[in-house]
This record gives C-alpha cells, structure tokens and sequence, in this order.
C-alpha cells in the first residue's frame, strides 16, 4: 500500500503515466486527466478497488474515455448492431467483443465482474490470449449500445470495426488437431504395447492364436489413424498433385499407405507382424509437427484491410435526421457527419465545419491537415476537433486510398509451399524414391520374387520421411516461437523461410523510421521562463487541436496555473490567461497581429504570443527511432536499401546522410506508388523485404516478397503483412534477417542428417529384410534427434542473434 | 492364458474411456483458452460465478454452447 502512495506522488494512480503537472486529486490520489479520475470514481463507488490491489496502476490512459458522448448511438438502431449480437432468446443475449485494452489480470477481473456495476450483465467471459470478452446480458436492462458506453467508460472500449467481429466468431478452428492428436496417441500407444511381444520374440507367440489376435488387434488400432488422423497428409498430398505439384505429403502419404497394406497382408496371411507400430508413431509425431508449426498469434490478425480499419456504421444525414448506415452502403452524394475523433471512409467535400483531419496512418504525412469548406476531404482521415458535415463524391470502395484494394497484388492466391525448401526436395526425393524401390524390385525380380515385393515395399516404407518432413516444422515453428519471444510476430513458417532469402530491404519512413504519434518539439525564439512555459501547457492542454495536444505532451515545467477566460478561436488558435501572462498560440497571425512571416516552416509549426508580443514558435518535427543509424549501418553492404516516403521532401537532407547517395529514396509517395515501387524492383529480380507500419504501405507490403509492419502497439489496427515488428526491437531487423539466414542453414543440416537415417534404412530395406523391429526402432529415433537437433540449434540461433532484445512479457505471446 | 483376451480387451476398453474423457474435455472448450483460466483461479472471489450459476438453471448451455447461431 505504501508503494501506491509514494508512487501516486508522480505517476497516475489508474494507468500509471508520468502526471506533467496535473493537479488531478480524488481520495488522496492523483490522476493524469478526467477520464482515468472518472473511472476510479466508477470503480470505488461499486467496491470494486480490488482491480487496483491485483496490479499497481492496471488501467490504460482514459483520455479517450471523454469521446463516448455519441460514438455508439449507431448501435441502436442499426441492422448491423443485430449481427452482432451472437444468440438471443429475446431475453438474455450474447455477443463476443475485441477488447485491445486486455493487459493484464486486473483487466480480467474487472471485465469478469461488470455484472456489480450494471445489473443488467449476466455474466462476462475473458479469453486473454485473444483479446476477447464474452458478455452474456439482459436487453431489456441494458441496451447493446448502453454495454458498449459502460465497457467504454471503464476504459475497455470494444473493437466494433467490421474484421474484428467476424473474427471473433471463430474460436474452434485448433480443436480438430486436439482429436487428431489423441486418437493418434490412443492407437499408437495400445498397437506399441501389443506389438512388444514380438519384438522380444516372447515364447507364448508361437501359439498362432495370440499373435493372430494381436494382429487383428493391430489392424483394429490403426484404422483410425489411417482413417481419421492422418487424413490431413492425404487431403494436402491430393490437393497439391491436382495443381501439379509434389509436395512433402505426397511421399509421406505414399510410405503410409504401403506400410498399411504391407502390414494387412502380412497379418490376415499370417506370415508376419506387419509395421502398424511404425504407422501410429509416424502419424503421431508428425501431427505433433504440424500442430506445432501452426503455431498462430490469436489476437493477432495479418489479414486487415481497409475494411477492419474503417468503423463499421457512419450516421448518414437524410431529410434532416440522423440515421446509421453500414459503410458499405455508402452511396455518391450522401451527406455524412463526421464526429470528433471518427474516421472518414469515402472521399468527400467538406460542406460545414471546420475540418482538421489527421491523415498520418494513412499517407505517413505527420501534421493534420486544416480544411475549410468547399474542400476535398481523402478517405481515412481521423477528423480532431468538432463534427463536421460532407458530402460523398466517391464510394468507399473507389476512394484514393481504398482503390489501391483494387490492384492485383490483393487478389494474389497464397502460393503452394514449391518455394519452399522442404517443398523443392520433396520432388527429387519422391522420384529418387521410387527409382530406388523400382530398382531394389527389379534386382530380386528375377532370382526371388517374393523377396522383390518385399525390398519394394519395405523402401517406401522405411523411406516414409517422416524425420525430413518434422525437420521444417520444428526448425522453423521454433524460430516463430523465439522470435516471438523476442516481440517479433511472423504469420506463418514460410515468412520465416523468406526472410533469409532477401536481398533489398525498403523502408517507410514516417511512423517507420520515425516514431509515431511522440513527434519531437522544439522551441525557436526568445527563452521562456518556467512560468511562461507553465502557462503555454495549461492552455495547450485545454486545447482539442492535436498540435496543442503534442505540445503538451513534448514539453516539461512546473505545476500548471488556472486558465481563466479561455477562448478558442476555429482555425486560429487558443487564448486564455494565466500565472497574470495573457497568451496566445496558434497561428502566427493570431499569436502576433501585425506580424511578418518570417521563413516558412516546412514542418508544423504553432506561434506563441504573450502579452501581445510574438516570443517565437514550437516546431514539430519527426523524431527519428533509437538505433536508427546502428541499424541502417549494419544493413548496408549486405542488403540493398532504399527509402519510400508519404511525405514531403523536408528531411530528404538527413535521409541521404544516413543511406548515402547511390540508394533509392522517393518522397511525395502514393500508396500505388510504394506498390509499383516495390514491383519494379522485383522485376529487377529482387527479393524485397518492405518495413512499413500503415494503410498508406499496404500495397507494398503485399506486394514485396515480406511485408513487415513496424507498430507502437502490437494489439492496434497494423495492415495486412506478413509479421507484425513490436517498435521496441526496431532496431534488432538486421538480426532477425542473419537469424532467418542461419536457419536455413539449420534446416539443411536437419535434411543431411534425415538422409542419413534414410540411407542406413535403405541398407536393410533394399536387400528385402527390413524387420519390423529394425524400422519400429529407427523410425522414432530419427524423429526424435531431428526433433532435439533443431530445437537445440534454432534457439541457440535466435537467442544469441536476438540476445540485446527485450523479452516480451509472457502475456504478450 | 486365455485370461489374457480379458486382460487385453480390458485395457483397451480402460485407454478408450480416457479417449473418450481427452475429447470430451476438448469438445466442453477445455482447450480454447489455454491461459485465463490458470489467472481466474486466483481472485479471491469467484468471479461471475454467482451469478452464471443462478443463471444457468434458467438459460442452459445455450450462451457459451454456439457462439455462432445467429
């Protein structure tokens, strides 16, 4: 208890942020702003305290906690709301929310225990690996939209974009691996146990009766693992034989299926024990393979468009009356309102308002953009300060920046795994394979016929590459694991196989390169004293505008004074007074009547006047990430580099000082632009790694060969991409990319060392007496080193390349 | 020796009823969240619970049992 109150004296009690100054106090404890205050004062009125005994300041900051007002009144009397909703019996309903700001426990139990603060709510379910809450409500107490402005108010605002819901309406889709794999265990584990007299050669066996029954036992067992469990390997070998291509599963489906017939002959002749052993284990640790390659991140989604980041309803403005309509629908000519803080998503003209639109996840350009009516205003665009009014003159789906869904690069299908390392051998050896076993029958044929059949069979079964076929899996869903670790979020095993074959790294700049949304500050004039500086902060923070609200942020000083006759100018500025200073700050003709431009500002800029005098400007540049110079020194020689930027020319300067003068950098890029880019370097062929983090680096990153995505906030909207890059290890790229390299080096090893068995296996098996003790034993042994091999060899690999990055949390896996 | 059929066909008949408990365990959703229930089990009071027990005479399984019936 003593630690939370010294701790209250500099961090905010609820989210635990720095205080800058705010005198917010409630029970003796201090809060950063209103809306963390407010959920506190929720919180403590129904007894629920305990949220902040489980963890020390569990909250998130609740400054967007103040937007609620009319954000969810779509939900009222929409059609899309009743899609939501999961079951209803016209009493109780459910409905499975995204909640992004799931943490940490204390987050559980208060999500758990909503149903004290509103009767209304039955009950509520988290799932915490996905982000997920559960709630189970009463309509006729609590409306939908009411549950979503509760769940808002207490800071868990859901997710009620259109991809967040149809993916939450998923949640099964591992089981089946779950039934696969305990089948396969069941009969792998009974057929061992029956098998074991014949491998000790146990006396009593020679009464016919016991091993006949065993083995009819045996062929019991394994049914369903030919059957059920091993299904899969038979669905992908077929599947890549229609589309003309041998895949891994093609020999493995083939040594599986004459290891299951050999097997029945031998046992309903009566002439042997057959290798049903061999089958179970080999189905089994496969499976186990597979499971563990799919390794997947489930509140992670790589998929997102658009779509996923737009809302889901916008109110529609018809005969005078405020409607919801799906974004879909949207239609040329609809007159929308656009409140504060929502997004646009269709290219409109601005009729009414006054409309500062913050397009930096969309085009990467870092200060909003002013417009006033009669203007164009481009889809994606966050409107900051108050509601405006516009008119549609293109549909969602044909916006500027929508259209770039319109390329081919979207309509792409997943190509099959021939790129693949394991898939580019898995041809060869099938071939080599039969050849051998053509070859082994052929030699016996003439002298020993029954004997040809058997080396015929015997080398496809003990051939079977079940080592060759886990040595990818477990190499590279190791590496995904690790490098997950490391708070780096790959999609699948293939991005991890592609990474290590790049050739030409291409780079974002802003919100990549720079840090998003903490732009730099910097003063230029006349010194302010601390008192001023004071002042300026407790006006910006009244302020809406978001230049004002990064000024605030940016800056450092004392306690901050009252502000008394505060005025806010529309597109001018801020005035108020306080500490006795009358000040002003916007733009420089407001700040300083009179006053002559002096040179033009190519960044954003604010002006602060006091007491009628101009005192000078805050500039607002980008700041570039820490390591930004290590890593782009470490990536140059070995990789080709290049820069594509949204944004205007102004640090071309610095850009070129970094890379130096031979590499591509391009600014005043569209989004169509970095995907023609990054598709002419490929004709050049290129193998491209694109490093972006928003919708504007969508189409490069689908078209290049990885697409990665660096982000602040991994649980936020990130573009579809092939890994998602915690901003915090930005600088461990040029690692990630020698670990992917010496991967495959691993991998290879893996190969060499499969082949070995395989040719030690061959021995027996071409002379035509492969016991079935010989392969029972081989088989799980070779599956098992290669299994320890390459776990062993990938986490040395990641965890010495990766060895300075900073583990994620074990929640955040 | 013939106790042996027994003894056999008793094993398997014990290893199939823990089958029949592993898919059953996955089929009631044991195995979709992997992770909050080992955090759950330590809050103090059991939370939700008061209230879904009450509930659950009323509502059966029919929330948690198909999510995607709409």
């Amino acid at each position: 208890m003593e630690i939370a109150e010294t701790a209250a004296a500099t961090a905010c009690y609820h989210c635990g942020e720095d205080l800058k100054g705010s005198t917010l106090k409630l029970d003796n404890r201090a809060f950063c702003c209103e809306g963390c205050k407010t959920v506190y004062e929720i919180l403590s009125q129904n007894n629920m305290a305990d949220y902040y005994r489980l963890n020390a300041n569990p909250g998130k900051n609740g400054k967007d906690a103040e937007t609620v007002r009319e954000k969810y009144a779509w939900l009222d009397d929409s059609q899309l709301a009743r899609e939501l909703i999961q079951f209803t019996d016209g009493d109780i309903s459910t409905i499975t929310f995204q909640v992004p700001a799931i943490h940490c426990s204390s987050c559980i139990w208060l999500l758990e225990n909503l149903w004290k603060l509103h009767p209304g709510v039955v009950r509520t379910q988290v799932n915490f690996l996905r982000r997920e809450a559960h709630v189970t409500f009463r309509e006729k107490s609590i409306s939908l939209r009411q549950l979503c402005e509760l769940l808002h108010r207490i800071g868990y605002p859901p997710d009620l974009r259109a991809g967040s819901t149809t993916q939450a309406a998923q949640p099964h889709t591992q089981r089946h691996w779950f039934y696969r794999l305990g089948v396969a265990f069941f009969c792998f584990g009974n057929i061992m146990l029956l098998s074991f007299p014949e491998y000790f050669g146990v006396d009593a066996l020679a009464e016919s009766e016991y091993r006949n029954f065993f083995g009819y036992l045996n062929f019991l067992l394994s049914l369903p693992v030919l059957l059920y469990s091993s299904s899969i390997f038979f669905r992908s070998a077929w599947s890549g034989l229609r589309s003309g291509v041998v895949n891994m599963d093609v020999p493995i489906v083939l040594g599986i299926l004459v290891m299951f017939l050999r097997s029945s002959w031998e046992i309903f002749s009566h002439t042997g024990a057959g290798y049903m052993d061999t089958l179970a284990s080999l189905v089994f640790l496969m499976l186990i393979g597979r499971l563990f390659q799919n390794k997947t991140y489930d509140r992670l989604s790589f998929e997102r468009d658009y779509k996923s980041y737009f809302p889901m309803a916008v109110t529609i403005l018809r005969h005078g009356s405020e409607t919801s309509i799906p974004v879909a629908s949207i239609r040329k000519g609809d007159r929308l309102l656009i409140r504060s803080e929502e997004l646009l998503p269709a290219d409109s003209i601005l009729m009414q308002g006054q409309a500062c639109m913050d397009y930096s996840f969309v085009t990467g350009e870092s200060a909003p953009a002013e417009k006033v009516a009669g203007e164009i205003l481009y889809a994606g665009g966050r409107q900051k300060g108050s509601a405006i009014e516009v008119e549609v003159i293109r549909e969602v789906s044909q916006s500027y920046l929508t259209r770039l869904w319109n390329d081919a690069a979207f309509r792409k299908a997943e190509t099959h795994d021939v790129t693949s390392m394991a898939g580019r051998i898995s041809k060869t050896f099938t071939f080599v394979v039969l050849a051998i076993a053509a070859g082994a029958a052929l030699y016996w044929f003439s002298s020993d016929a029954h004997r040809s059949l058997n080396a015929f069979t015997a080398v496809l079964i003990i051939t079977c590459p079940c080592a060759l076929a886990i040595s990818s899996p477990f190499t590279l869903g190791n590496m995904l694991r690790l490098f997950g670790r490391k708070r780096i979020y790959l999609k699948n095993t293939a991005v991890v196989e592609t990474l290590a074959g790049i050739d030409t790294v291409i780079f974002d700049k802003t919100g990549t390169m720079t840090q998003s949304g903490d732009t730099g500050v910097q003063w230029e004039g006349d010194e302010l004293n601390d008192e001023e500086l004071a002042a300026v902060r407790a006006l910006a923070r009244q302020s809406g505008h978001p230049l004002s609200q990064k000024l605030y942020a940016g800056t450092q000083s004392g306690v901050l004074p009252g502000i008394t006759s505060f005025a806010e100018h529309t597109g001018k500025g801020v005035q108020g007074v306080a500490n006795g200073l009358n000040v002003k700050l916007g733009a420089a003709s407001f700040a300083a009547p009179g006053y002559a431009t002096q040179a033009e500002a190519k960044t954003a800029a604010v002006y602060i006047g006091i007491n009628g005098t101009l005192r000078g400007r805050f500039l607002f540049g980008n700041r570039y990430r820490n390591g930004l110079t290590d890593l782009v020194q470490e990536l140059r020689g070995k990789y080709t580099l290049g820069v594509l930027s949204g944004d205007n020319n102004a640090e071309a300067g610095y850009i070129t000082a970094l890379f130096g003068r031979d590499v591509l950098v391009r600014f005043n890029q569209s989004p169509a632009d970095k995907l023609a880019a990054v598709r002419e370097l490929q004709q050049q062929g290129r193998k491209v790694l694109m490093i972006g983090d928003g919708l504007n680096d969508a189409g490069a990153l689908k078209q290049s060969d990885a697409g990665l995505s660096i982000s602040d906030d991994i649980n936020n909207f990130s573009p579809a991409c092939d890994g998602i890059v915690d901003a915090l290890v930005f600088r461990h790229i040029p690692a990630l990319l020698h670990s992917a390299r010496k991967g495959r080096r691993i991998l290879m090893a893996s190969f060499g060392l499969s082949f070995l068995y395989n040719i030690v296996g061959l021995w027996f098996a071409v002379q035509g007496n492969l016991s079935p003790l010989v392969a029972a034993v081989l088989m799980p042994v070779s599956s098992v080193t290669i299994i320890l091999f390459t776990t062993i060899a990938s986490r040395i690999n990641v965890l010495r390349s990766l060895s300075d990055a900073p583990d994620a949390t074990s929640v955040e896996q | 020796m013939s106790v042996l059929f027994v003894l056999i066909g008793a094993s398997v008949l014990v290893a199939g009823a823990f089958l029949f408990a592993f898919i059953r365990s996955v089929r009631t959703g044991q195995y979709d969240d992997q992770y909050t229930p080992s955090v759950r089990m330590l809050f103090d009071e059991p939370s939700g619970i008061a209230s879904s027990t009450q509930q659950s005479k009323t509502n059966g399984e029919a929330p948690t049992a198909e999510p995607n019936n709409h």
